[in-house]
C-alpha cells in the first residue's frame, strides 16, 4: 500500500510533469481544434474530465472483471458511455458550446487522453488513485487548451472569454491567423518550445 | 565562409562568392522592380520598403544577439549579410501598395523570427520566409492584402479601362489583371452576362493590356506588376551565376503549356490559347515568384533533376489555383507547398554513388 505523498502525486504529476498534452503529445486533435478560444477550450477541458475521471473510476472498479483479451472494445463502450452522456448534456443545458465544439464532443471517445489513461493507469491500479490521476491529468489538458484559448483569442479576436482586452483599433482588425488552425499548430509549437526550455528539457 | 573551412590540399580557387556577394548582388537585381514601383505607385512604395527591410534586419540582429546569444560584433556582421534585407524587401513586393505602415513590420517579423530564426537562422529554414510572411499576412488581414485599389493620381490606369466594362466587374473591390480574369470566367456560365464576360476577355487579351503587363503598369502587389524591370534583374541573376534557369524555365513553362492546352482542350483556338498562356505568365507574381522566390537556396532541391521536378510541380500548383482555385493568384501557395516537398525530391533524386550498385 502506498503513502499519502505519493497518491497525491499522482494527482500533481498530471498538471505540468506528465501534461497530457504539452509533454506526452496526446490528445492534439482536440487541443488544436477546439482552442479557438478561451470559452470553447474550457467547455471541452470540461467535457474531457467528466468522461476522463468518469472512465477512470468505472475502468478501475472493474479491472478484476475485464478479461484482457477484450479489454479495449470494453474501455470503448465504458468512454462512450460517458461521452454520450456528457453530449447529451452539452446539447440540452448549453446547446450554443454544443454547436461550436460540434464533431469534437463525439471524438472524445477516441482521445488518446482518455483511453490511455485507461489502458495505462486506471487498468492496474485502485478507484482513488484512478480517480486522482484522472483529476490530475484533466487540470493538465485543462492549463494547456486553455492557455493556448486564451492565447489564440487575444491575438486572434482581441479578447478573453469574449471580454475585450485589447484596444478598439487591433480588435477591428486582429491577427486572423491565429483563431485559424496554422496559428494552433504555431502557438502550440511555442508552448511546447517553452515548456522543453523549462521543466520538460531533463530527461 | 572561414577560413578553416578548406579541408584538402589540392590547388582550389576561390570563385569569390560568399554569402555577402550573393545576397546583395540579388537586393541590385530587385532593386529595379522597386524604381518601378515607385514610378507606378507613388513614394509610398519607398517608405514601405525602407520600414520593411529595416524591421527584417533589426529583427535578425536581436534574435541572433538573443537567441543565439552572439557578440554584438558576429550579430552585426551576420544581419548585414544581406539575406534580411532581401526578406524584407520581398515582403514589401508581396503586399499592395495600399497597405497600412505596420504591415511590413509585421510580416517581416514574422518571416525572420518565425520562419527564419526559430529554424536556426540562415539556410535552415523549411520555407521562404518571405512568402510563409506573405500567407501569414493573407490569413490574417485579407480585406488588407487585397485591396488594390488605385492611389489617387498615380495608376496610368491601362486595366482601370477594363474593371469595369458596362458594370460588369463593378462587384470586384481589386483590380489586378488576374482578378479581373477570374470574375470574367466566373460569368462565362451566366447566360446574360456571357458576352460582356467574353468581352472583358477580350479585352485583357489585347495588344495594349499585353503592353502595360509588360511594363507595369497595371494593378497588384508592389513587385510583381512590371516584368521588364523584374526580367532586367533576374538577367542579371542568370549572367552573374546566381541563379540557375531550371526552376524559373520549367515553372513558367509548365504554367505556359498548360494554360495553352487547357484552352485548346475547350475548344479554343490556337492563338487564344497562346495569348492566355502569355497572359498568365506576365499577369500577376509567376515571374517575382519564379526568379526570385522559388530560386532561394534554403527551399529549393539541390540537384539538377530535383529542381526541374521543383519548377513543374510548382507550375502545376500554379495552374490548379489560377483556375479552379478560390484565389485569383496562386503563385505564393504553389511555393510554399513545393518548399515543403523539397527534402522529399532531394532524397528521391539523390545522385548514385560511383560504383553503388541500383
Amino acid at each position: 500500500m502506498e503513502n499519502q505523498t505519493s497518491r497525491w502525486a499522482y494527482f500533481t504529476k498530471g498538471l505540468i510533469i506528465e501534461n497530457p498534452v504539452l509533454i506526452l503529445m496526446i490528445g492534439l486533435c482536440p487541443t488544436l481544434a477546439t482552442s479557438s478560444t478561451a470559452t470553447d477550450a474550457v467547455g471541452m477541458s470540461a467535457a474531457v474530465a467528466f468522461v476522463l475521471i468518469g472512465s477512470n473510476i468505472v475502468v478501475s472498479l472493474l479491472r478484476k472483471l475485464i478479461p484482457s483479451n477484450v479489454r479495449i472494445p470494453i474501455f470503448i463502450v465504458i468512454i462512450s458511455t460517458f461521452v454520450t452522456i456528457i453530449d447529451y448534456v452539452m446539447q440540452a443545458y448549453q446547446p450554443g458550446l454544443y454547436s461550436v465544439l460540434g464533431i469534437f464532443v463525439p471524438l472524445i471517445v477516441v482521445n488518446c487522453i482518455i483511453l490511455g489513461r485507461a489502458e495505462g493507469f486506471a487498468y492496474k491500479h485502485g478507484v482513488l488513485d484512478s480517480f486522482l490521476d484522472g483529476a490530475g491529468k484533466s487540470v493538465g489538458f485543462f492549463i494547456a487548451i486553455t492557455t493556448m484559448g486564451i492565447l489564440r483569442e487575444l491575438l486572434g479576436k482581441g479578447t478573453v472569454f469574449n471580454i475585450p482586452v485589447a484596444w478598439q483599433g487591433f480588435r477591428s482588425m486582429p491577427i486572423l491567423f491565429f483563431t485559424l488552425s496554422p496559428g494552433a499548430f504555431l502557438i502550440i509549437g511555442i508552448l511546447k518550445a517553452i515548456i522543453n526550455k523549462t521543466v520538460g528539457g531533463k530527461e | 565562409m572561414s577560413p578553416n573551412f578548406i579541408v584538402s590540399s589540392s590547388p582550389h580557387f576561390h570563385s569569390g562568392n560568399n554569402i555577402k556577394r550573393i545576397m546583395y548582388l540579388v537586393v541590385i537585381a530587385l532593386l529595379p522592380a522597386l524604381g518601378g514601383a515607385i514610378i507606378f505607385f507613388g513614394m509610398k512604395v519607398l517608405w514601405l520598403s525602407l520600414i520593411g527591410i529595416f524591421t527584417a534586419v533589426i529583427v535578425e540582429l536581436l534574435s541572433i544577439k538573443i537567441g543565439f546569444g552572439k557578440t554584438w560584433k558576429e550579430s552585426l556582421s551576420r544581419s548585414f549579410d544581406g539575406s534580411a534585407i532581401i526578406t524584407g524587401l520581398l515582403i514589401v513586393y508581396n503586399i499592395p501598395p495600399n497597405a497600412p505602415f505596420w504591415i511590413p513590420i509585421i510580416g517581416s517579423a514574422f518571416a525572420i523570427i518565425v520562419v527564419k530564426q526559430l529554424f536556426g537562422g540562415l539556410g535552415n529554414n523549411f520555407l521562404n520566409p518571405a512568402l510563409a510572411a506573405r500567407a501569414f499576412l493573407m490569413a490574417s488581414w485579407p480585406s488588407l492584402m487585397t485591396d488594390f485599389s488605385p492611389l489617387a493620381g498615380n495608376m496610368r490606369g491601362a486595366i482601370s479601362g477594363i474593371t469595369n466594362p458596362n458594370g460588369l466587374i463593378d462587384a470586384v473591390s481589386s483590380a489586378t489583371p488576374l482578378n479581373v480574369l477570374k470574375s470574367a470566367t466566373r460569368y462565362l456560365s451566366d447566360p446574360s452576362m456571357h458576352n460582356k464576360a467574353v468581352e472583358t476577355i477580350n479585352k485583357l487579351y489585347s495588344p495594349e493590356v499585353f503592353k502595360s503587363l509588360f511594363i507595369g503598369n497595371i494593378g497588384g502587389v508592389i513587385g510583381e506588376t512590371s516584368a521588364l524591370l523584374l526580367l532586367l534583374g533576374a538577367i542579371m541573376l542568370l549572367i552573374t551565376g546566381i541563379i540557375k534557369l531550371r526552376i524559373p524555365m520549367s515553372y513558367i513553362l509548365t504554367v505556359f503549356l498548360l494554360i495553352l492546352l487547357k484552352e485548346i482542350f475547350s475548344g479554343g483556338e490556337l492563338i487564344i490559347g497562346l495569348k492566355a498562356g502569355l497572359f498568365h505568365i506576365l499577369a500577376g507574381g509567376l515571374i517575382l515568384g519564379a526568379f526570385f522566390m522559388a530560386t532561394d537556396y534554403a527551399t529549393c532541391p539541390i540537384t539538377p533533376v530535383g529542381q526541374i521536378i521543383f519548377g513543374i510541380g510548382a507550375g502545376i500548383l500554379t495552374f490548379l489555383i489560377r483556375m479552379w482555385g478560390g484565389f485569383p493568384e496562386g503563385v505564393s501557395y504553389s511555393i510554399l507547398l513545393m518548399n515543403i516537398f523539397t527534402p522529399l525530391i532531394n532524397r528521391f533524386t539523390k545522385p548514385r554513388i560511383l560504383g553503388e550498385k541500383k
